[in-house]
């Protein structure tokens, strides 16, 4: 091979083998859901995925929402007021919050903490053949393991994202009538003024969309180890890279979609 | 006689590297199959193409006559409700206590009739020597040994009509794995059923099989009694029997002891 074929090859193997994944990525998700349409359900295994991925969630997405809000609008009161436009701090917190940092900061977040669980989980079971048990006793890996945390994952993050919005305002809230000198009327009214429907249902389509994508790629990641301990921890950086890199693309062809006219 | 399972011209290979390469196996019904070979010669593979857990390149599996090289899901599936399998490194799942991993395959996994399920778990274990208090535990706080007999309970709760063993002694201490051994011989007697084990143990080997088969370069070279293997009149099991070098490779695909 020549030297320029051996630096097209290189060149060429990277988007290649991303295209390969998002292949791989699309089938497993496919064919999960087409597999969790027809029973047996696993309705304890769906449950629990979402107590793990939306109650045990809480705690850190509700903290990443009061301090981003709260340090927002912090900031958006010393940009405004080098344009006297202080008194936009409630309709720009909340825009800001419902749109896009609710939604990106819980979808980063949870894919932080979930997407890594469920790859090390199911790589783990992968490399001590636990998955091939699986099929030998009469259970479709797709619809015990994979349609439950699917599932669960798709339905959990709008109710957290829902939940981080409000925390998150609150956190703008806070720092405006404590040291901002708004009160607390004034700074309820501009948010609800300012706040459209539109906004909020980006915002949970958002979540959803994230959801999706984290547990996939925690799937996804979890089914192709191979190699032992080290195989596991290359499944979960992977599945953890992904899933943010995912996550922020699709948060900008969702809002391109939504308010790019 | 007719076999149970029927294995001809089996092939599957891995990143062009041919590793079964047209294997030819009878499981006949109530017999103990030991399959031996040397590592890497694609004993695990064999197995987990019979339980279709990876896909031949060609070949041919029958199951009471019934192909199921290419066959569909459906068929894979109904075929596999009548196997079981005991894992080599056990292959328990770790997330649930062991008498839902005793009945898992009785459930499919799911959670239901509770009461009923660890009761017939708690039978399962009593059947391979365990104590009813072990079915509250996980199995990360089982011995190595105990971690064995609660795969072997689990893979014969369902009461399979062909069962896989790989490495079943692997690991073990001498005592444990003449107890392991003898357990196995036990229930595969008991349940009337046909076994298939993979291994290196020659001990084990003598004490469950009634026919030896010996795999090298991707294919069953010599099959036999176990009386047979002490005078094998082939290198390649003898060299496996007495742990001795080979001078010449004999050129005989196949010799029947």
């Amino acid at each position: 091979m020549t030297p320029l074929v051996t630096l097209l090859a290189a060149i060429g193997r990277g988007p290649l083998t991303l295209l390969a994944d998002v292949g791989r990525m699309a089938t497993l998700a496919a064919t999960a859901l087409g597999r969790a349409a027809r029973p047996p359900w696993y309705l304890v295994q769906f449950l629990e995925q979402m107590l793990l991925m939306g109650w045990l969630s809480l705690p850190v997405v509700g903290l990443t929402a009061l301090f981003t809000g709260a340090a927002l609008a912090q900031q958006i009161w010393v940009g405004g007021s080098r344009f006297n436009a202080e008194s936009t701090l409630p309709a720009i917190t909340v825009i800001g919050i419902v749109r896009e940092l609710g939604p990106v900061l819980a979808g980063l977040m949870v894919a932080g903490r979930c997407a890594s669980a469920i790859a090390a989980e199911i790589a783990t079971m992968k490399v001590t053949e636990q998955l091939d048990a699986l099929v030998t006793l009469r259970t479709d890996p797709y619809r015990y393991l994979l349609a439950p945390r699917l599932l669960a994952a798709t339905l959990t993050l709008p109710l957290l994202v829902a939940v981080a919005n409000v925390i998150g305002v609150l956190g703008g809230f806070l720092v405006a009538t404590t040291r901002l000198d708004f009160s607390a009327a004034a700074y309820l009214s501009g948010t609800a003024r300012y706040l459209e429907w539109e906004d909020v249902r980006s915002s949970l389509i958002k979540a959803a969309v994230f959801g999706f994508i984290l547990a996939l790629a925690g799937c996804h990641h979890g089914l192709r180890a191979s190699g032992g301990a080290a195989g596991v921890g290359r499944a979960t950086t992977d599945a953890v890279v992904t899933a943010f890199v995912l996550i922020l693309l699709a948060n900008l062809v969702i809002t391109v979609a939504v308010f790019g006219r | 006689m007719t076999a149970r399972l029927q294995v001809r011209g089996l092939r599957k290979s891995f990143a062009g590297r041919p590793v079964l390469a047209g294997v030819d196996l009878d499981l006949h019904a109530r017999e103990s199959l030991v399959v031996i070979g040397a590592s890497g010669t694609g004993k695990s593979v064999l197995v987990k193409c019979l339980l279709g857990l990876l896909v031949p390149e060609g070949g041919s599996i029958r199951l009471d006559g019934q192909e199921l090289v290419g066959a569909d899901r459906r068929t894979w599936e109904a075929a596999r409700a009548r196997m079981g399998m005991l894992f080599q490194g056990g292959a328990l799942f770790d997330s649930l206590p062991v008498w839902r991993n005793v009945t898992f395959a009785l459930t499919a996994g799911r959670r239901i009739e509770t009461r009923a399920m660890r009761a017939r778990a708690i039978a399962e274990l009593a059947r391979v020597g365990l104590e009813p208090q072990v079915a509250d535990l996980r199995p990360a706080e089982l011995s190595g040994g105990m971690q064995k007999r609660v795969a072997l309970a689990r893979a014969i709760a369902a009461r399979p009509e062909i069962l896989f063993f790989d490495e079943p002694t692997t690991g073990l201490d001498p005592i444990l794995a003449d107890a392991i051994d003898r357990l196995i011989l036990d229930q595969v007697r008991a349940l009337g059923a046909s076994a298939l084990t993979i291994t290196h143990d020659l001990d084990s080997v003598r004490r469950i099989a009634d026919r030896v088969a010996m795999l090298a370069e991707g294919r069953v070279v010599w099959t036999g009694t176990v009386a047979a293997l002490d005078a094998p009149g082939h290198s390649l099991v003898e060299q496996f029997v007495r742990a001795r070098p080979v001078t010449r490779h004999d050129p005989s695909p196949v010799q029947r002891g």
